[in-house]
Order: C-alpha cells, then sequence, then structure tokens
C-alpha cells in the first residue's frame, strides 16, 4: 500500500519487506527476493515474459503436432510421436488429437497472449510510462505472478490424469465436458483444467486491480489522462475490461467444477445418456455456459488484442518519427471496442439455438465494432503517412501487425454476418480469422515490443540482423499457414477433425494442407532465433544509454535498466508522447515528455512557422 | 533497403490477392462444382459474394495506401521535414462516417436471409404468402451417429416415437422441392448438423428439439457432418443426406417401411 503515498522514507523501498529498511541505494537484495519473489514491477513484468516465451514454445510445438495430424494422418510422428504416443506406434490417435487442440488454445491463450501483454508489458511499462517507482500494490503484483505456477502446474498434470489431457476445446462445452463419461478426457483432467482457469483468472484480476489504481493514482505531475501514452489507454482499458468479465467466467467455472463434483445440475438437462451410462436428473441448460464462457471469452478476445493495439500506436510513432495520428480517435474508439465488446459474445453462438431474433442484435453490434477498429488502421496508416520511417525489425514487425490486422479484420465481418456464417461456423475460416488476429496482429506486436523496450529491460540491444532474419522467416510463415484456412473454411472443412479426408469431398485438400504445416514448421523453427537473440543479447548484446530510440515516453528518460524506484529525478510532464518533429524540438526531431520548451521559444518556432 | 521492405509488404498484399482470385480454379472453393443446391445457400452464396467484393475493395486500398506511405517513408530525404500533423478532424469525420454507413448497410442486409431460415413465417412465396413447412424427420445425434425417425406415409411427425415410425441410420432422406423441416436433437452431448452442398447447419443442443428447415433443390446425395465438436470421433459423423422427389420419397419410406416391419414370416404356399 505504501507507494500509493510514497514519502522519501519508502522512496527507492518499494518492497518494503521485513528486511533491509536501510536507506542508501545501493543496498543489495538476496537472490531470493531480487529475482524470485520480486515486488519489482520490472522483475515482476521479465518473470512473466520470460515464462510466456517458453510457453509459447510449449504451445507451438501442440500446434505443430495438430498440423502433423492434418498432413499425414495416421502416420507415425518422428521424435514428438515416438516420446509421447510410443505406446500407439508413434501415431497421434483420435482423442490425443483432441486433446492437442486443446491444449494448444489453452496453453496459447491463458499462459501466452494474455500474461504477455497485460502481464509482461503491463507490469513492465505502466510505472515507467507513467512515472510512478512501482505499482501501487506490488505485493498483489508479486503474487499475481506467483498464481500463474498454479495453473501452469494444474494445465501440466491434467495431461498424467487417467484418460489424458481434457479434450473438450479450449471452448469446454457441456456436456462433453461435464459428464465423466462423455471423454476420455472429462475425467479429472477436466476438473484440474477448470482449476488451472480459476487460477489463471485470479492472476489476471490482480494484476487489473493493481493496473487500474496505478494508473489512476500514481500518474507523475502534468500526466494528465489526455497526455498518456496509448500503451497505458489501452492496458487502463484492458484492465476494466477484465475487472467486469472475469468474475462471470469464474462464476462459471466454479458452477461446472460444482456439477461434477457436487451434482448440481446448472449445466446438465435431465434424461441424457451418454455412452451407456445411467440417464442424467436436472433441470439445467447447457447453453448457459455458453452464454457465461462467452461473456467473459469475447472481452478476453479485445483483452488480448487491445494492449498490442497500444504497443503499436506507440512504437509506429516513434519509428516514422512523427505524431500518431488522431491521439484522441484512437483512445475512444478502443474505449468503443470496449464497450462493444460486452454486447456482442452471442456472434459465438449464432446457430447455437439461442432465440433467433438475438442473432439479429448480436450481428449488429458484432459488424459494428468493425467501425472501431477500422478508424484504428486508417489511423496507423495516417501515422506512417509522411513520415521519416526506420526500417528496423521493431518497425516491421509493426508494419505486420497492422496489415495482418486488416486481413484479420476484414475477414471477421463475414462471419458477422449471420447468413453467412451458418455455412462458415465451425470451419477452418474462422480457425483462419482468429489466428490472423491474435498470431497476426497480437503476437508480432508482442515482437516488435520485446524488440523495442528490450535495451529498457536489460540496457542492451537486442540483435538487429536476427530479428530481421526472424521476423521474415515467421511472417512468410506465419502466412503460407494461415491464408490458406480461408479457403479451407470456404471449401466446408470443419474444424477439430483428426481426419477431414475421411469426407471425399474434402480430400482434394490434403496437398494445401501439407504446404501449411510445412510453412507451420518453418514458423515453430524460426522461434528459436528469437529466443536465442533474447538470451544472447541480454548478456551479449551491445550496450545502451536511456533513450536509443530517441524516443518521447518517461520510460526513456530512466537509467538502462532502470533501478528499483525506477526514476532519479521525479519525471514532471509538459508535453503529449508524441511530439516527433515538432518544430519546438530544436535540433533533434523529437521531444521528450519532461522537456520543458521555454515560452520564447515556442514563439520563435511559431513564428518561423 | 526502405523501399524494399515497402515492395515486401505491397508484394505480400498483391500474392494473396492473387491466392485468392484463383483458389476457385485450384479447388480451394465453395464444395463440389461450387453452386449451392438449395434456395437459402443461393441466397448465403450471394451474400458472401457481396461482403468479399467490400471486403476486397478494402483490402485493395488499405494496402495500397500502406504500400504508398511506406514508399514515402522510405524515400524522405535527410533535410526533408516530416508531416508534423496530430490528425485531421475532417479525415476522421470521413472515415468514422463511410465505413459505418457501409457497415449497417452489411448488417442490415442481411437480415432477411436470416429470419427466412431461422423465423417462422418468414419464408415467403413470390405472392408474398407463407412457405409451407413439411416436417419430414427427426434427426437425432448421438456419439458417432445419426439416428433418423420418419413418420409412416401420410402421418405427421410426432415429438414422441411411435409403433409405425420408420428408422435409418447415417441416411436422412427428404424430398425435393418444397421447404423440408428437420427437427434436430442429441441423446447425449452437443452436435451440429452439417450439411456443406446445401449451406445448412444448426446445432444440436442436449435437452431440445431444434426445427431446422431447408430445401433441396436437386435430387442428389449429399454429404452430411457434424460440426460441434462432440468427442472423440467427432471427425467420423459420416452420413449422407439423400434428396429425391416426393414420389421417389413415398415410394422409398414404404419400401423402408416393408422391410423393417418384415419379420421373414411368409404365408405357407397352397
Amino acid at each position: 500500500m505504501s507507494t500509493l503515498n510514497p514519502t522519501l522514507d519508502h522512496a527507492d523501498h518499494a518492497d518494503h519487506g521485513d528486511h533491509s529498511h536501510g536507506h542508501d541505494h545501493a543496498h543489495k537484495q538476496s537472490f531470493i527476493s531480487q529475482y524470485v519473489f520480486s515486488t519489482d514491477h520490472k522483475m515482476i513484468g521479465k518473470q512473466f515474459l520470460i515464462t510466456t516465451l517458453f510457453m509459447m514454445m510449449v504451445g507451438g510445438a501442440l500446434a505443430l503436432a495438430v498440423r502433423w495430424q492434418l498432413a499425414r494422418p495416421w502416420e507415425r510422428m518422428p521424435v514428438f510421436g515416438d516420446m509421447v504416443f510410443g505406446a500407439d506406434g508413434g501415431q497421434i490417435s483420435p482423442d490425443a488429437y483432441t486433446m492437442l487442440f486443446t491444449m494448444h488454445a489453452t496453453v496459447m491463450i491463458f499462459l501466452v497472449i494474455i500474461p504477455v501483454l497485460a502481464g509482461a508489458f503491463g507490469n513492465f511499462l505502466i510505472p515507467l510510462q507513467i512515472g510512478a517507482d512501482d505499482m501501487a500494490f506490488p505485493t498483489l503484483n508479486m503474487l499475481s505472478y506467483w498464481f500463474m505456477w498454479p495453473a501452469i502446474f494444474l494445465f501440466g498434470a491434467s495431461f498424467f490424469m487417467y484418460g489424458g489431457g481434457p479434450a473438450a476445446g479450449w471452448t469446454s462445452y457441456p456436456l462433453l465436458s461435464l459428464l465423466r463419461e462423455a471423454a476420455p478426457g472429462s475425467g479429472d483432467a477436466q476438473t484440474l483444467w477448470l482449476l488451472g482457469l480459476t487460477f489463471v483468472g485470479v492472476s489476471s484480476m490482480m494484476g487489473s486491480v493493481n493496473y487500474m489504481t496505478t494508473i489512476i493514482n500514481m500518474r507523475a505531475p502534468g500526466m494528465t489522462l489526455f497526455r498518456m501514452p496509448l500503451t497505458i489507454w489501452s492496458m487502463f482499458i484492458t484492465a476494466i475490461l477484465q475487472a467486469f468479465a472475469l468474475p462471470v467466467l469464474t462464476a462459471a467455472g466454479f458452477m461446472m467444477v460444482s456439477d461434477r463434483m457436487l451434482g448440481t445440475c446448472f449445466f446438465v438437462p435431465s434424461g441424457i445418456v451418454v455412452n451407456n451410462a445411467p440417464p442424467t436428473v436436472g433441470g439445467g441448460q447447457t447453453l448457459l455456459w455458453q452464454h457465461l464462457f462467452w461473456f467473459y471469452s469475447h472481452p478476453a478476445v479485445y483483452i488480448m488484442l487491445l494492449p498490442a493495439m497500444g504497443m503499436v500506436s506507440d512504437m509506429l510513432a516513434c519509428m516514422c518519427r512523427k505524431p500518431v495520428f488522431g491521439y484522441k480517435p484512437m483512445v475512444y474508439s478502443m474505449a468503443a471496442i470496449a464497450g462493444l465488446g460486452f454486447i456482442v459474445w452471442g456472434h459465438h453462438m449464432f446457430i447455437s439455438g439461442m432465440n433467433p431474433a438475438l442473432g439479429m442484435t448480436f450481428m449488429v453490434s458484432t459488424i459494428m465494432i468493425a467501425l472501431p477498429s477500422a478508424i484504428k488502421t486508417f489511423n496507423w496508416i495516417g501515422t506512417i503517412w509522411g513520415g521519416r520511417v526506420q526500417f528496423n525489425s521493431v518497425m516491421l514487425y509493426c508494419i505486420a501487425f497492422v496489415s495482418m490486422f486488416i486481413i484479420g479484420g476484414l475477414s471477421g465481418i463475414f462471419m458477422a454476418a449471420v447468413p453467412v456464417d451458418i455455412y462458415i461456423h465451425d470451419t477452418y475460416f474462422i480457425v483462419a480469422h482468429f489466428h490472423y488476429v491474435i498470431f497476426g496482429a497480437t503476437l508480432f506486436g508482442v515482437f516488435g515490443a520485446i524488440q523495442f523496450w528490450f535495451p529498457k529491460m536489460y540496457g542492451r540491444m537486442m540483435n538487429e540482423t536476427l530479428g530481421k532474419i526472424h521476423f521474415v522467416l515467421t511472417f512468410i510463415g506465419f502466412n503460407c499457414t494461415f491464408y490458406p484456412m480461408h479457403m479451407l473454411g470456404i471449401a466446408g472443412m470443419p474444424r477439430r477433425y483428426a481426419d477431414p479426408y475421411h469426407f471425399p469431398y474434402l480430400e482434394h485438400l490434403l496437398p494445401l494442407n501439407q504446404f501449411m504445416t510445412a510453412s507451420a514448421f518453418l514458423m515453430g523453427m524460426a522461434q528459436f532465433l528469437l529466443l536465442g537473440n533474447f538470451f544472447y543479447s541480454m548478456y551479449f548484446g551491445p550496450k545502451c544509454g536511456r533513450n536509443p530510440w530517441g524516443a518521447n515516453g518517461l520510460e526513456w528518460t530512466a537509467p538502462s535498466p532502470p533501478g528499483h524506484g525506477n526514476f532519479d529525478v521525479l519525471p514532471v510532464v509538459y508535453h503529449g508522447p508524441y511530439e516527433y518533429g515538432s518544430p519546438v524540438s530544436g535540433d533533434k526531431d523529437f521531444l521528450m515528455q519532461t522537456e520543458y520548451v521555454p515560452l520564447a521559444q515556442r514563439v520563435a518556432a511559431e513564428e518561423h512557422h | 533497403m526502405g523501399k524494399f521492405w515497402a515492395v515486401f509488404f505491397t508484394l505480400t498484399s498483391v500474392i494473396i490477392f492473387i491466392v485468392s482470385w484463383i483458389s476457385p480454379a485450384m479447388h480451394w472453393w465453395f464444395p463440389g462444382d461450387g453452386n449451392a443446391y438449395s434456395t437459402l445457400g443461393g441466397k448465403i452464396d450471394d451474400l458472401f459474394y457481396l461482403i468479399l467484393v467490400i471486403v476486397s475493395v478494402t483490402f485493395v486500398g488499405t494496402s495500397a495506401a500502406l504500400g504508398y506511405a511506406l514508399w514515402r517513408g522510405a524515400a524522405i530525404k535527410p533535410d526533408e521535414k516530416v508531416w508534423f500533423s496530430h490528425g485531421s478532424h475532417s479525415l476522421e469525420v470521413i472515415w468514422t462516417i463511410v465505413p459505418s454507413a457501409v457497415l449497417l448497410f452489411i448488417a442490415l442486409y442481411q437480415l432477411d436471409v436470416w429470419a427466412e431460415y431461422r423465423m417462422k413465417g418468414f419464408a415467403k412465396e413470390k405472392d408474398g404468402s407463407p412457405k409451407v413447412i413439411t416436417v419430414v424427420a427427426e434427426a437425432t445425434a448421438r456419439q458417432f451417429e445419426w439416428r433418423i425417425r420418419y413418420p409412416a406415409n401420410g402421418k405427421p411427425l410426432k415429438p414422441t416415437p411411435q409403433p409405425d415410425d420408420i428408422y435409418s441410420v447415417n441416411e436422412l432422406h427428404v424430398p425435393t422441392g418444397g421447404l423440408v423441416s428437420i427437427t434436430l436433437r442429441t441423446d447425449d452431448v452437443q452436435h451440429a448438423f452439417f450439411v456443406p452442398m446445401l449451406r445448412v447447419k444448426q446445432d444440436a443442443v442436449p435437452g431440445k428439439m431444434i426445427p431446422v428447415w431447408f430445401d433441396a433443390t436437386m435430387p442428389g446425395d449429399y454429404e452430411m457432418l457434424c460440426a460441434e465438436l462432440c468427442g472423440w470421433g467427432h471427425y467420423k459423423m459420416k452420413a449422407k443426406l439423400v434428396a429425391q422427389s416426393a414420389d421417389d420419397f413415398e415410394a422409398w419410406k414404404d419400401k423402408a417401411s416393408a422391410e423393417q416391419f418384415d419379420d421373414g414370416y411368409r404365408k405357407p404356399a397352397e
């Protein structure tokens, strides 16, 4: 609580633990309190980042196994298959296939995308960009990281339960996920999965409360709301989304756990016979789960996107050396996405059997949510327009973000239109769409953010050439893997099929799928370059100063890496965050937020103009 | 080097455009010959192509703008000043109003087809009278097959099984011509009824009976599958929808009924 009203007494001791109450700046922390149970937001951010990078490799491996099955159905999978499915001769069995895609989505969504945005970059950037010495609740912040680990453990342990891992998809629709007899993975594995989900939720909630409090209360003098970088705006809006949406998922999760373990029947109708088990009793509704789940998980889609939008806006302005085009429209459109995001969840349920009149209202709200996304895209292009574009790897990732987001956004319109959705619902079209948004947009944004803020994290630059090679391989691999999925969807190939070629009308798609799998492997391998670059540069990258990019934000006034407490002098903010190329900035092309320009100079610049 | 990247991104968009363009020729497009074999399917395809045109124009426009902006950003001279601009109110107004008009048009234009598919009384004949919907069968999904129950010829389908009902597994017979309705049920978990060639899809939800109506314009066999994850055998709920003329359909039902109720007992020859 201490940092809400900082006093000199603990200005450089945000951890205020029961040890080390010394006042000298050079005090040593123990290894445990510095690297493990750290309450420093920067260390927690790095912990989140490295954890999620490793989880990305795990989720990627699961995805490659899925792709293997689609390219070479029922064939022995070398290495991975021999290790995991040795008993089946190294081939992926149909029930294992359902587990693979379930856990791929679970890992990527709950252990990679959400924590890398809010957990890693939210933690690292919020205090630095608003000029605070730490988060409002440092201990809560530490707990939000450590509550990820029970989730990782529970998801991991679910693979070792009788019957294997959970296999009902990441959406876990009942009754498949609810009745033990329904699938091999619906035994204890599913219970562990639900508990893991709860832990992820608790972790996110701790972060969300902390971010909101910090952003509202701890901004540096002069940092008005409309001088905040768009990253902070996006994190703020994301935190609000999480705070309002998460309780619903947590409640739904507990309802399902209680259905499974206590015999309640929230989601169980009566008279259902699964696998010759005795008929169920109860008067529940399976659709209730879908409503509750998507009431969280649709806003969660924006939780997985908005922070990347904010960070990309920051990086684009810096790399084009000119202000963000339409700062306020950017803020308002993010707020509009968040607001509309709460009334569009039904578009996941167009053909679920809910009241058809709802399909109409949800279609109109869903199509209208494309509007703020379009406004943002136009503003990004406006930001690049007329700038001095620095084509470094940061910029390349950001352009990829914009151009992939255009495709992902446009393909969404097909599915938002209910009649068209009747046909393409649950086909590969949707798989293409969300990979374009979550991977093509968000993950490329994250790659850019890693390259951009790495110097602030470790005081060293990442390797530019490796960054570019990683970019090109990932970008090409990505498009070759996911763009053809639109075609598979139009051809009517349903998702979650272990063997689509079982159906004659899909047989001719095998060669296309093989090409996509090859591209996916290329893309997967390319991620080792990212990891290599990351860990190599951490120790051997060229050292850099405080502001290697010539950027404006408050984080660039702090040392690289910033010490405990972040700033050596309290920053005072005089400008918005995007005054690149301003006529009052003198002979440089940026104007830091802390830089005071005397009136005489401003007048002179005005006259000169 | 900057110009290289501007070309790189523009070229990506061009390749994506070309791949999409040649996809129908490569058979990476709607199944079979590309036509829908139901009235609803035809309308869905029309709407799909309408959106495709709007989306393609937007894609080409934004890609060109992005490519040009990047090229300019690469070609800027060292002494040239950047365009120091915080935005433009009139541009924001234009690119808010124009897309919202287009999007609203797309949304409202779709409503009729949806109503026709999902709301009783909205499927109309040319003269404006509601189309007659014939309830032909009850399709019950279970792990991992479809069980179909038809009423005997000349009788309506009852919600509960009748002694003279006719059953088939993984083969749904429907008459062509007018609208037919299937009552969808499931014995166990959630499934979805999907006939790609007819562009029809609807979830089967535990504890619910959901009517789904469509017409088959041409007699023939159409593949029928499950589109909602229902367990390890989700991919093997392979079935077929047999569309036949009304006469053939009645004849088939008589034949199926005779086979079903045949107990092998024949009167001894006299």
